[in-house]
């Protein structure tokens, strides 16, 4: 959607600036053969903060993060990781007592702007949360949800985004003789990825994990894993995770926050082998954390 | 083996080490359990005891007026002037369910309203001056609800019957005591039971539900009515049938505002008797079968909140599901 718009204002390729580490994406070729450079910028964070009842929790993060791309969010707990995740679709709006300051650009523009409409904002910019909350409903009319709440009510519509989505959840074949069973019957694994449909089935252009595998097992958490590197290309896949070696394993770049400041952000494999920062270095070597 | 002998071997010390002691510590604790069970079961005796006796001697003094008028005549009997000898209960169990019903309709939608309002909209510390406010509601005696229908809630709607009600109607229909004046008073005082039950229902919806269905997308409107209400609903029922309790054995207020015609409520603007006012508007003079009729009458009550109740938890069960 909106091709004319994002082409418009955030087709122009990222140029790196020296010494500006952290707030522009490093131009270099992907770490990855199949992504061809130069990479587009998705979203753009400028000087943005986040207050909890008066006390910062993200502190002015200028951060650019490339389209189609995996980036893993690092940092040890409290760091204001998943802050900065919930602040890219305006999710800490319902907590109350935060506010937030600075710009998020998606496609260039600037989500904060009180025009912006937040169903629309969140349809295109998708979350999945840590722990699976699929709604107390069948498998069918959790993924039909979203895309019934846009308008769409032809039942053959919606059987097919429902059958896709599933499909590209790497789902459908686990759950396609059972789509009007409860959602609750599933494993949290299947859970999860049935939370991942739900919200590829409004058709987003990013999708935000707060740690999507961390509540579970070790088989199922491959899965993730495995489905993260589907959809990436496809997708801006932002990822919150403490678990390093998940970071290493499914991320392109990796930002490292601490005590709500970006301390670093960079190719993943320069994070974790020659990282700039002390406090990078410390970290991914598990000093602290 | 070598695994079970291992946990074996974890669990046998704490066994081991807790045997002796508890053994010394046992006849201490079976005395202080076996005190309480006495006092626990005396109490649950006295309680059940109460409720049996009560509606023991309910039906055997309202047995004689069945016996005596005739079960069918008695509820399906279409006149109730026990100084002619009629004792025909039909219109007063009529005027009952009109009255409950039309509160329920009046109470529900906005008392729900009130209470996704005040959860999922206002802000935090104009929900908290509201909720006391309705909770203070709760505290006010039925009579002074009964006092301020009749001052003002009467009045009022007999000028709306004295609008709309067509020429040539009985007179009765212009007396602004009416099944809807009952109603508006009971909305009125159940709602603050409806309204607090159902905020803490809503409140219990675990927030990932909230959060899920606003990150699809969905407008606030929309989660309300799709996700929220139904994830709340056996609690908000909870409150429903509580309230509906209230509404069915509330007096005062009723006896006050309803007008207390044993009319069968062919309008909202009827006069009506409840079963309750019935007998608090004629125990105090009635004597022999009479008597025994006004008790017969607190039999068709337990029936109606019987019926009630059931109902109320048919729909609880379903949604549950």
């Amino acid at each position: 959607m909106d091709m004319n718009r994002t082409s418009a204002v955030a087709a122009k390729p990222v140029v790196p600036q020296d010494g500006d580490v952290g707030t522009t994406v490093p131009q270099v070729a992907s770490p990855r053969p199949n992504v061809t450079p130069p990479v587009r910028e998705k979203i753009r964070t400028e000087k943005l903060t986040v207050f909890y009842d008066g006390k910062e929790a993200i502190k002015s993060i200028d951060l650019s993060i490339p389209e189609g791309m995996v980036t893993a969010i690092i940092g040890p707990s409290g760091c204001g990781k998943s802050t900065f995740l919930r602040a890219l679709n305006r999710m800490n709006e319902l907590i109350p007592g935060t506010r937030t300051t600075g710009k998020v650009l998606v496609d260039g523009i600037n989500i904060y702007d009180p025009a912006i409409d937040l169903p629309t904002l969140r349809k295109n910019v998708g979350m999945v949360w840590q722990r699976p909350n699929p709604f107390p409903k069948t498998i069918w009319e959790n993924v039909a949800y979203g895309p019934k709440c846009l308008g769409v009510k032809s039942k053959a519509v919606l059987d097919d985004i429902v059958e896709k989505s599933l499909r590209e959840a790497a789902l459908w074949d686990e759950v396609k003789d059972r789509l009007h069973s409860s959602a609750l019957a599933l494993s949290g694994g299947q859970q999860q990825r049935l939370c991942i449909a739900r919200a590829l089935a409004v058709e987003p252009s990013v999708l935000l994990m707060d740690e999507p595998a961390a509540s579970l097992d070790p088989i199922s958490t491959t899965k993730i894993e495995d489905l993260m590197a589907e959809l990436r290309g496809k997708y801006t896949l932002i990822i919150v995770t403490h678990n390093m070696q998940q970071a290493a394993r499914v991320s392109d770049y990796t930002a490292f926050l601490l005590m709500g400041e970006l301390v670093e952000f960079d190719v993943t494999e320069r994070i974790f082998t020659r990282p700039k920062r002390k406090e990078t270095e410390d970290y991914i070597t598990g000093r602290f954390g | 083996m070598d695994d079970s002998l291992g946990q074996r071997g974890a669990q046998a010390p704490p066994s081991h080490t807790t045997g002796p002691g508890s053994t010394t510590r046992a006849p201490r604790t079976r005395r202080g359990k076996e005190t309480w069970e006495y006092l626990a079961l005396a109490a649950t005796a006295i309680a059940a005891g109460a409720v049996f006796f009560i509606a023991a001697f309910v039906f055997w003094e309202g047995w004689p007026a069945f016996r005596e008028v005739g079960f069918f005549e008695f509820v399906l009997g279409k006149v109730w002037s026990p100084t002619r000898g009629f004792y025909g209960i039909l219109p007063i169990i009529a005027g009952t369910f009109a009255v409950t019903i039309l509160t329920l309709i009046l109470a529900i939608p906005v008392s729900v309203g009130t209470a996704v309002f005040l959860t999922e909209y206002s802000p935090e510390w104009a929900s908290r001056i509201v909720r006391k406010a309705v909770d203070l509601l709760a505290g006010i005696p039925s009579v002074v609800y009964g006092l301020f229908g009749m001052t003002t809630l009467v009045p009022l709607i007999r000028r709306i019957e004295l609008a709309t009600v067509p020429q040539g109607a009985p007179s009765y229909l212009t007396v602004g005591y009416s099944v809807l004046s009952a109603s508006v008073i009971l909305a009125v005082m159940i709602a603050p039971t409806v309204i607090s039950i159902s905020c803490d229902a809503l409140k219990s919806v675990p927030s990932e539900y909230r959060e899920g269905s606003l990150g699809l997308g969905a407008t606030r409107w929309q989660t309300v009515t799709k996700v929220i209400l139904p994830v709340a609903a056996p609690g908000i029922l909870a409150g429903i049938i509580l309230g509906t309790g209230r509404a069915v054995g509330e007096t005062m207020a009723v006896l006050m505002v309803a007008g207390n015609a044993p009319l069968f409520p062919k309008s909202v603007f009827t006069p009506v008797r409840t079963l309750t006012a019935n007998i608090a508007a004629e125990i105090g003079y009635a004597t022999g079968l009479h008597e025994h009729a006004l008790f017969a009458d607190g039999i068709a009550l337990f029936f109606v909140v019987i019926l009630l109740n059931s109902v109320a938890l048919w729909f609880r069960r379903k949604a549950l599901k």
